[in-house]
């Protein structure tokens, strides 16, 4: 994957894109080959480590912490808070409460991008489902990432919403970030996506603009099954 | 009568204490821990031995219950991180079975179903029986504020969001770059040590420590407590115990309206009293007496 591009991950249902992801974030570890990021093997590591280093991932179904607030949600994917720690938890607050000031800066910056700044004190199970998804953004953009995974930005998302929500990430990425996204509605994976990559039964089928892989038959055969 | 009041409400402390442990294991990070018993246990033992056997003083007793607990409970999450909810409620509840069973059969260190009776408490041979049950509740309360100041600080600051986190979504959190395993070792060490140090008070207290006292049925007074109290809420946990205690003491005080009643019929009267109880309080409010709230954030000061 190229630094700076939006690189889309389209292929039919089974395909293995979010098993893709789940590699890649190291919440199942991969069976063969090899990850690197950034210069970096990260083939074995623990998904702490793997968003620690700059590698983050969204969920398709906005999984969120339903009990946690749209604000707590963010900060909590704010790196280098002391007060995480418990000894620091107990004994220094004002240590902590200096980071967690910065926080909560950077937090309602996030929110201000994603239009979520009104709903900041809201639980997180109380937004509708666009909301949701645009959390799963902050969430990723709090770790000041340089590569955002994002499953499905737009699944279940109405047409109004999800145009809103593809342009937030192309403004994002002229900020200097790099996506890979996985997406089905492919008004949006033509609108956003350079290159595309056509995952089918596990494996890499082909790789390419937009309108260079929707023309090729292997692709076409891949979503509306094999000609006999 | 005013040394029963006193001596109900040093319980209520020690039950207070158990919630508050439970609350950070459970209520904060959402680890089913049906072992409560045997860590309570495990503080008795350890501060009841190191003072009558060792001739050690109370207070060391005490710090060595806590930190005796605590690393048992580390140890325990340590071997059971992956396991979740039923499964880790079994391993627990196996825990502190174990722990009981060991303290009823292995005589040379426990004394056995015998027990271990004379364990020293706070001025016990200077005071009157009253003005010892007066210092005792007094004591009590000062560990019961002293665990809810730390559990509440713990609970506001981003280490009790970040177990919260682990609570909802234990992948979510991982993804957020949280040391999951280091979190749950550490609120089950914390919740623990809690447990551990109510045991050591109510030894020191009742100067008697059995095997037939850490039974299961304390464990779910406990979850009860917590339960009704508001689970995840600090001074609800405190609440909760309060409430089972009045609920428990004060059914013996119905009891005797009831003529005609046989000693065994009029204990499963209690039972009853208390099961509806807490099943009255759950219908009618079911988040608990207080709900759990996100602490305030700093934004809005």
């Amino acid at each position: 994957m190229q630094a700076g591009t939006i690189t889309g991950l389209i292929g039919p249902n089974g395909a293995g894109k979010t098993t893709v992801f789940n590699c890649l974030s190291g919440v199942i570890p991969a069976e063969a080959g090899q990850i690197t990021f950034d210069g970096t093997q990260i083939t074995t590591w623990r998904p702490e480590q793997i968003s620690q280093r700059g590698l983050v991932r969204t969920f398709q179904i906005a999984r969120g912490f339903p009990r946690l607030t749209v604000l707590e949600t963010l900060l909590l994917h704010g790196e280098a808070q002391p007060g995480e720690d418990v000894v620091a938890a107990l004994f220094s607050p004002g240590r902590w409460r200096k980071r967690e000031a910065e926080l909560i800066t950077r937090a309602e910056e996030v929110a201000a991008q994603l239009n979520l700044t009104h709903v900041l004190d809201n639980m997180s199970s109380d937004l509708s489902g666009g909301q949701k998804k645009l959390l799963e953004i902050g969430r990723a953009l709090m770790g000041r990432p340089k590569l955002i995974l994002l499953d499905e930005p737009v699944a279940g998302v109405n047409p109004t919403l999800s145009g809103e929500i593809a342009e937030r990430i192309a403004a994002l990425r002229e900020t200097g970030l790099t996506f890979l996204v996985v997406e089905h509605d492919m008004e949006i994976v033509a609108r956003l996506c350079d290159p595309v990559i056509v995952m089918a039964a596990g494996a890499k089928l082909t790789e390419g603009s937009f309108e260079e892989v929707v023309s090729d038959p292997r692709v076409q055969d891949a979503y509306l099954g094999q000609r006999a | 009568m005013l040394s029963y009041l006193l001596a109900t409400l040093t319980f209520a402390g020690v039950y207070a204490l158990l919630a508050l442990g439970l609350n950070v294991i459970w209520g904060m990070a959402g680890m089913i821990n049906l072992g409560l018993a045997g860590f309570f246990a495990l503080g008795a033992y350890a501060s009841a031995l190191a003072t009558v056997a060792l001739g050690l003083p109370i207070i060391v007793g005490i710090v060595i219950a806590i930190a005796f607990a605590a690393a048992a409970g580390a140890l325990l999450s340590r071997l059971t991180l992956n396991l979740r909810g039923d499964y880790l409620a079994i391993v627990t509840l196996g825990f502190s079975e174990v722990i009981r069973l060991i303290a009823a059969n292995e005589i040379w260190l426990t004394n056995g179903s015998d027990g271990i009776p004379g364990i020293p408490g706070p001025l016990r041979g200077t005071l009157t029986p009253l003005e010892f049950n007066a210092l005792s509740c007094a004591l009590l309360f000062a560990a019961v504020g002293l665990a809810w100041w730390m559990t509440e600080r713990l609970r506001r600051a981003p280490f009790g969001r970040a177990l919260r986190a682990i609570r909802d979504d234990e992948t979510a959190a991982a993804v957020a770059g949280k040391p999951v395993r280091r979190y749950k070792v550490q609120a089950f060490a914390i919740g623990a040590g809690l447990l551990g140090l109510a045991g050591a008070a109510y030894a020191h207290f009742t100067s008697y420590v059995a095997p037939d006292i850490f039974r299961p049925l304390l464990t779910i007074y406990i979850f009860l407590a917590l339960t009704a109290g508001g689970t995840g809420n600090t001074s609800g946990a405190v609440i909760g115990a309060f409430f089972v205690i009045l609920i428990l003491e004060g059914s013996r005080f119905i009891e005797p309206l009831f003529h005609g009643l046989s000693g065994a019929q009029g204990a499963a009267l209690r039972e009853i009293i208390i099961g509806s109880s807490l099943i009255l309080i759950m219908r009618i409010r079911p988040q608990g007496l207080l709900a759990e709230r996100p602490p305030k954030s700093l934004r809005t000061q």
